[in-house]
């Protein structure tokens, strides 16, 4: 027998909040999915470890010969963390900008899917954990690179893998958000257009103090700034009570992205 | 005797082991409509490619418009009008821009171009739609503006594969519509379909492929007199209950399906009487021409053939 | 107007033609990765993390942009080589299928690859010639010689196009680009000299370098700005770019027609 209106015992809290056709708490089913496609195509999903490791072998070590130290930190500990935030950043964005757009306009995929007792938020829900979880990946594999490359200085450091999990929530809730509103293919230029510039300018690659005073205010309050400080603060061992500021700037940024997602994912698959 | 627009000798063309087509004879004249019928993987397509001189034949002989595809493939593809299975139309381009730039292919002026794009969007019925983006269009939209782009070049011939599948009905008959004045402006057309009233609406002769070879060759009225019988009576059971034997001397052939009987005759009335009179009682019965679906099961089977 | 079977030349530019038709309509999809891109990473990793750095023997003795702004010239056509070779490429055989649709036209499938190549090499130019003229804007180029980088970068970015465009012929799925993009373009981009000079890796990782495009187009561009590029080696990097090319528009021709005429 299948259910198809009742929901599954033991319901959570957003099965109780969400409008029942919206979710029918089956949300992993499309993690599963994810999993066997990509059991798949593997060789392209562990490739995607490489590339944060190419960086920082060519920034932090050939690039960083031409500097000696950063705010007294030597260059490849100063870069390392950071380029753990940007790819946090850059896997989330592409996933839920790039992949959904074409799931939602080409594959049919979710046409199929909704066709089933999966609501909207299933989707939305399931699609997230997946590109955390990949997200989540990356960022232990880079992370025991940098132990390898003696670049992670404190036991703090434990906490850089929750930290860029909730960075990535943060920019999949507020890509998922934007990736709504797109019309064309000719939008993403626009997702470029504002990642490209956080990924070189956030102190990626070079302190604060670079900048004349009212680019600083500019730059301290863009994500991957806090991003980055919060990664750079937990390897290198300089932690405080503010890191939780930046705890909060993501998890207020997830909270909007979510509820913006949610409500235009569901007008927009069940149109 | 005019000399054949398309003229095929044992022609035959492998992808591999597999061989798609296996030694075919065609002969098309000029200001005919000709058909190529047969079930999915009949060989059609492969046909199709080869006579569009896109695809270089396995063996065998063919000429097109009196020219060898192999030496002369361009000069050939600038006097015929292709249009494929599936649309390949440049969706970023608008519809205009679509029929222009294909011109220009053919060497064909800006300005020629220009005025050709209006007088075929007219053709197709799409000169609202002008300067609209492709991707939106439907799917009848779609398939005529690719006949219109087929046309920018005001081919000799013009090859069309499976024109209408996948269309509804009114964009059939509305497709069908401008094929027939297309035929009847002087065109030859070289069609491919599995419908059969495609077939007999559109064609004056055709060939019935079958497994890479020709089965047959007529015009469907031909066809129909060779290979079926002018009349079939459908004789409508309960599943289960339809049993041959008390009417199997009252037609030519008979033929058991699982909730009917089909009997092929050259009168259906006097032989449902007849049956009536045997004490025959079935649900429902039906006496209709025979078509040329009656010949494609009789020549190719009812199996699946995939 | 009757139709007619156009020249080879006459077949690429109708080619280019039909881009250009296309691109009028949608430029703005590329229009920041092509010009505003390179634009970012001089004024991020040039004046930016340049402030960091001390001219000196590693820099040709110049700021960290002006030693800079000549590589980013040739990565720049490399990498919008790297989109306009694979995926507009590969949408054209296999999603749009719009190849399909041009050779039942007088077109052949060689022409068809003569028309994306100069395409794609009149995108680099333009490419090359705008970043050009912000990095002079900006101060980071400071001799007549730097305008050599552009045919060095569009040369280069050629040079990596048409054996990429020949690959992208034989491809089925689209997934074997992604690890061109990670095992090929990045490392490329990151370790051929362009950020830092060669010997700052390893003895072993030289050769390597020496293979890439980038490696060559950086050599000249750089020599050409910094009048230290002699005329043997200048023969010798444009001579083993020309013959990527060679080899690519080859290769491209032969897989052309096998994935066209089947």
């Amino acid at each position: 027998m299948t259910r198809v209106v009742e929901r599954p015992a033991g319901a959570g809290l957003l099965l109780r909040v969400v409008p029942p056709g919206l979710y029918a708490g089956r949300a992993r089913v499309l993690v599963e999915r994810a999993y066997l496609v990509n059991r798949r195509a593997w060789l392209s999903l562990v490739s995607g470890f490489f590339e944060p490791v190419f960086f920082l072998l060519s920034l932090g070590y050939g690039f960083g010969q031409l500097v000696s130290a950063v705010d007294g930190v030597p260059y490849p500990a100063y870069v390392a963390p950071a380029l753990l935030a940007a790819s946090a950043m850059n896997g989330a964005i592409f996933d839920a900008t790039y992949n959904l757009f074409f799931k939602i306009k080409y594959a049919r995929l979710y046409e199929a899917v909704l066709a089933t007792p999966m609501g909207p938020v299933d989707i939305a829900v399931g699609e997230a954990c997946w590109a955390l979880l990949r997200g989540g990946l990356y960022s232990a594999g880079f992370l025991a690179v940098m132990l390898g490359f003696g670049l992670v200085w404190s036991p703090w450091a434990v906490l850089v893998l929750p930290a860029c999990l909730l960075v990535a929530l943060a920019f999949a809730a507020v890509g998922m958000a934007a990736t709504t509103f797109m019309r064309s293919w000719q939008d993403f230029d626009l997702v470029q257009l504002l990642v490209l510039p956080l990924f070189l300018f956030s102190t990626t690659f070079y302190p604060l103090s670079v900048y004349p005073a009212w680019l600083r205010a500019v730059v301290q309050w863009t994500p991957l700034y806090h991003a980055i400080e919060l990664t750079r603060a937990l390897t290198t061992g300089h932690v405080g009570w503010g890191l939780l500021g930046h705890v909060g700037y993501f998890a207020v940024m997830a909270a909007l992205g979510v509820a913006v997602a949610a409500r235009r994912l569901g007008r927009l698959l069940t149109a | 005797m005019t000399t054949p627009l398309v003229e095929a000798r044992g022609l035959t063309k492998s992808f591999g082991s597999f061989e798609a087509v296996r030694g075919i004879d065609v002969e098309v004249h000029p200001g005919e409509a000709f058909g190529f019928l047969g079930a999915n993987g009949a060989g059609k397509s492969s046909t199709m490619r080869m006579v569009s001189c896109t695809s270089p034949r396995t063996g065998g002989e063919l000429r097109v418009l009196g020219m060898d595809p192999d030496r002369d493939g361009p000069r050939i593809r600038a006097r015929i009008g292709v249009v494929p299975q599936l649309d390949n139309l440049d969706t970023e381009l608008t519809v205009r821009q679509n029929l222009e730039v294909y011109g220009r292919y053919f060497g064909l002026s800006r300005a020629h171009v220009r005025a050709k794009a209006v007088e075929l969007l007219e053709f197709a019925q799409l000169a609202e739609r002008a300067d609209d983006e492709v991707e939106p269009l439907s799917g009848g939209m779609k398939r005529r503006l690719t006949i219109a782009r087929s046309l920018v070049n005001d081919p000799d011939l013009l090859l069309l594969d499976e024109p209408t599948t996948g269309l509804d009905p009114q964009a059939r008959h509305l497709l069908w519509d401008r094929l027939f004045r297309l035929k009847q402006s002087g065109v030859t057309l070289i069609i491919t379909t599995h419908y059969m009233d495609e077939a007999e609406q559109l064609c004056d002769r055709l060939v019935v492929m079958d497994g890479g070879r020709i089965v047959a060759e007529g015009s469907p009225g031909e066809l129909i007199r060779r290979y079926s019988t002018r009349e079939v009576l459908e004789l409508r059971f309960p599943p289960g209950e339809q049993d041959p034997e008390p009417v199997r001397d009252l037609a030519e052939r008979v033929e058991v399906l699982p909730d009917r009987l089909l009997l092929y005759t050259a009168d259906g009335d006097a032989a449902l009487a007849a049956a009536h009179a045997r004490g025959v009682r079935p649900v429902s019965s039906l006496v209709r021409r025979s078509t040329l679906e009656d010949v494609f099961l009789r020549l190719t089977g009812r199996t699946l053939v995939d | 107007m009757a139709a007619r079977v156009v020249g080879p030349l006459r077949a690429a530019l109708l080619g280019v033609e039909a881009q250009w038709t296309w691109y009028r309509r949608n430029w703005r999809a590329t229009a920041i990765t092509n010009f505003l891109q390179p634009v970012l990473f001089l004024l991020a990793m040039g004046l930016g993390f340049g402030s960091q750095v001390r001219p000196g023997e590693a820099t040709g003795g110049a700021p960290y942009a002006v030693f800079l702004a000549p590589a980013l010239l040739v990565l720049t056509a490399v990498q919008n080589a790297m989109f306009e070779s694979t995926y507009a490429v590969f949408s054209a055989f296999k999603w749009q299928k719009t190849y399909l649709g041009v050779v039942a036209t007088p077109i052949t499938p060689a022409q068809i690859l003569y028309g994306r190549l100069l395409w794609i090499a009149l995108r680099l130019l333009s490419g090359a010639v705008v970043f050009l003229g912000v990095a002079t804007a900006l101060g980071a180029v400071t001799s007549a010689g730097a305008v050599w980088g552009v045919p060095a970068a569009v040369l280069a970015g050629m040079a990596f196009s048409a054996p990429v465009v020949a690959f992208t012929a034989t491809r089925e799925k689209p997934e074997a680009f992604n690890g061109l993009y990670r095992f090929v373009l990045v490392p490329m981009m990151l370790f051929a000299g362009a950020f830092f000079p060669l010997d700052q890796l390893p003895a072993w990782l030289h050769p390597l370098a020496w293979l890439t495009p980038v490696w060559h187009g950086v050599e000249l561009a750089r020599g050409a700005a910094f009048g230290t590029l002699g005329p043997a080696a200048a023969l010798g990097h444009v001579a083993y770019l020309a013959a990527l090319v060679a080899v690519g528009v080859l290769l491209g021709r032969k897989y052309f027609q096998r994935r066209l005429a089947v």
